[in-house]
């Protein structure tokens, strides 16, 4: 274990002389994804300008809960996002023999191997913003609260790395993933909506298959007092550990029919 | 113009590779556009009447609908990457030796791609639109479906145009990536992409129609909904039309003083 965090910490090392030799470059993704937190955000200011209410939703809670998605986001950006997109790279390039035969667990390397530093300044942001609405809702969370929307946050950002995962994995048949992280986006949209705006098939499907309405409209409803029963949370850890569960078994079932590409 | 015509062929020929990947792409689109469409409905069932900011449910619904076709029709995907990328590898060596124009060359490879795109979004996007048939409303008359096919061209040669330009700053900077989708945040927004543009204030509209921005995409589908006419209508395709002029002449102008610079690395 401790072997393990020693590798991560020079991979965060790595990660971070990798970031510094782009430095405009650097700065200017962090604006991007800046960019687009905002228009998320002026969407809704334009939408509560002729409502009051979605279903049960106000504005500042939308807000909150907007910020949790944009949160989780960038929090899984940061650590997960390029590894996964990278691993189809990996695989047409035959550099995934290379990993395999390194004395250490492949799915770990090939998850963390590289880290977005500029994700975690925008999930600083994401926090400011959350800040922000709470005061706006006078919410005063107690420490239980917080603790249980960390752990929410934390089995959410799993969720995603866990969807990603398995899309990434998918790449060992069809070799060129493009459309891997486009798709990915199309299903994150979907995660900083109020649940409660869907219902039938739809809202069963992003429930219990990709449960994208969990990820984040369950930690948002902690902070907001809004969670009916402690089974959304129970459903949401589940749900994570299930996902895991599934992206391992693909992953070995995967690995075990892998014939290289090149070399 | 022969030598155009094979290079459409060939544009055809090669997109079609990808045409799992369009069908894709096309199928996912729609999963985001079901969500805002719910997300509006939600906000209507809790309304007293059938009108939010002079949108019925049924226009509203529409008004998504249509820009899901329009947006088949004319977004540009990768084209812009492409242009950067062969600047940057120095394939556009070959284009200043070869009689060919590297914009027309590029415009002929945009609208194969689109018309390939369209071919297979179509199937998806019907299935989808007979789904939601009770909400969706068809253009008031043929008069309209011609001035519309007048806008959704303009709006095409004025999406290729303005990413055209953005792409050859790949002559001054090594990673225009980044500059892509800052103008493509701002297009997001100011098109009418995120929600129509005529439910923001007077004010801040008024200014955003000093922009490019509305005709890449809100004008068009103003016209099929039958919301802009007469007098209106010729102003805003005939304003659509020198925008286009404008980036052809800014494309132009652009790729001219990027050639002075290009130093043909790798090529």
């Amino acid at each position: 274990m401790t072997r393990y965090l020693k590798i991560y910490g020079a991979l965060w090392q790595n990660s971070v002389v990798r970031e510094m030799g782009f430095k405009t470059n650097f700065l200017l993704w962090i604006l991007v994804e800046f960019l687009w937190f905002a228009l998320q955000l002026s969407f809704i200011a334009v939408i509560y300008q002729h409502t009051d209410r979605i279903v049960d939703w106000t504005k500042w809670q939308v807000v909150l809960l907007m910020s949790v998605s944009h949160f989780i986001q960038q929090l899984f950006t940061a650590t997960f996002l390029t590894n996964c997109v990278q691993i189809s790279e990996h695989i047409r390039t035959g550099r995934m023999d290379f990993l395999l035969l390194l004395p250490i667990n492949t799915r770990f390397l090939v998850s963390l191997r590289q880290v977005d530093l500029g994700a975690y300044v925008n999930a600083a942001s994401a926090i400011a913003v959350i800040i922000y609405a709470g005061i706006q809702l006078q919410l005063t969370p107690t420490l239980v609260q917080v603790a249980c929307f960390l752990l929410m946050c934390f089995a959410g950002l799993l969720i995603h790395y866990a969807l990603m995962f398995l899309l990434a994995v998918s790449s060992f048949w069809t070799v060129k993933a493009q459309g891997i992280v486009w798709g990915y986006y199309n299903l994150f949209n979907i995660a900083r909506l109020p649940d409660s705006a869907f219902r039938g098939g739809f809202k069963v499907v992003f429930t219990f298959v990709l449960p994208m309405l969990l990820v984040s409209n369950v930690p948002a409803k902690i902070l907001v007092n809004k969670l009916s029963s402690p089974l959304d949370m129970l459903l949401l850890v589940g749900m994570s550990a299930g996902l895991l569960i599934v992206s391992e078994a693909a992953w070995r079932f995967s690995l075990r029919r892998y014939t290289s590409a090149s070399s | 113009m022969t030598k155009y015509w094979h290079i459409i062929n060939i544009g055809i020929q090669n997109t079609l590779v990808y045409r799992t990947n369009f069908i894709f792409r096309s199928v996912f689109g729609l999963i985001p556009l079901f969500a805002t469409i719910s997300l509006w409905r939600a906000i209507y069932a809790g309304k007293d009447g059938d009108n939010v900011a002079g949108y019925t449910i049924a226009q509203m619904t529409s008004y998504y609908l249509v820009i899901t076709i329009v947006d088949a029709l004319t977004a540009v995907t990768e084209d812009d990457w492409q242009i950067a990328a062969d600047i940057k590898d120095g394939n556009i060596s070959q284009f200043l030796l070869k009689p060919i124009d590297y914009l027309y060359y590029r415009l002929c490879l945009y609208g194969s791609g689109r018309l390939v795109f369209t071919a297979c979004a179509f199937l998806p996007v019907t299935i989808f639109l007979i789904v939601q048939r009770e909400h969706f409303v068809l253009p008031p008359d043929w008069a309209t479906v011609g001035w519309l096919a007048v806008s959704l061209t303009l709006t095409a040669l004025l999406q290729f145009f303005i990413s055209f330009t953005m792409a050859l700053l790949a002559f001054w900077v090594l990673e225009v990536s980044t500059f892509i989708f800052i103008l493509f945040a701002f297009e997001y927004i100011a098109s009418g992409h995120l929600f129509p543009l005529d439910i923001l204030p007077p004010g801040i509209l008024k200014v955003l129609y000093y922009t490019p921005f509305p005709y890449q995409l809100f004008f068009p589908v103003n016209i099929y909904l039958g919301r802009v006419s007469g007098t209106e209508l010729y102003q805003g395709l005939a304003i659509q039309a020198c925008w286009v002029v404008a980036t052809y002449f800014l494309a132009r102008f652009v790729w001219s003083r990027g050639i002075k610079k290009y130093s043909a690395v790798g090529g």
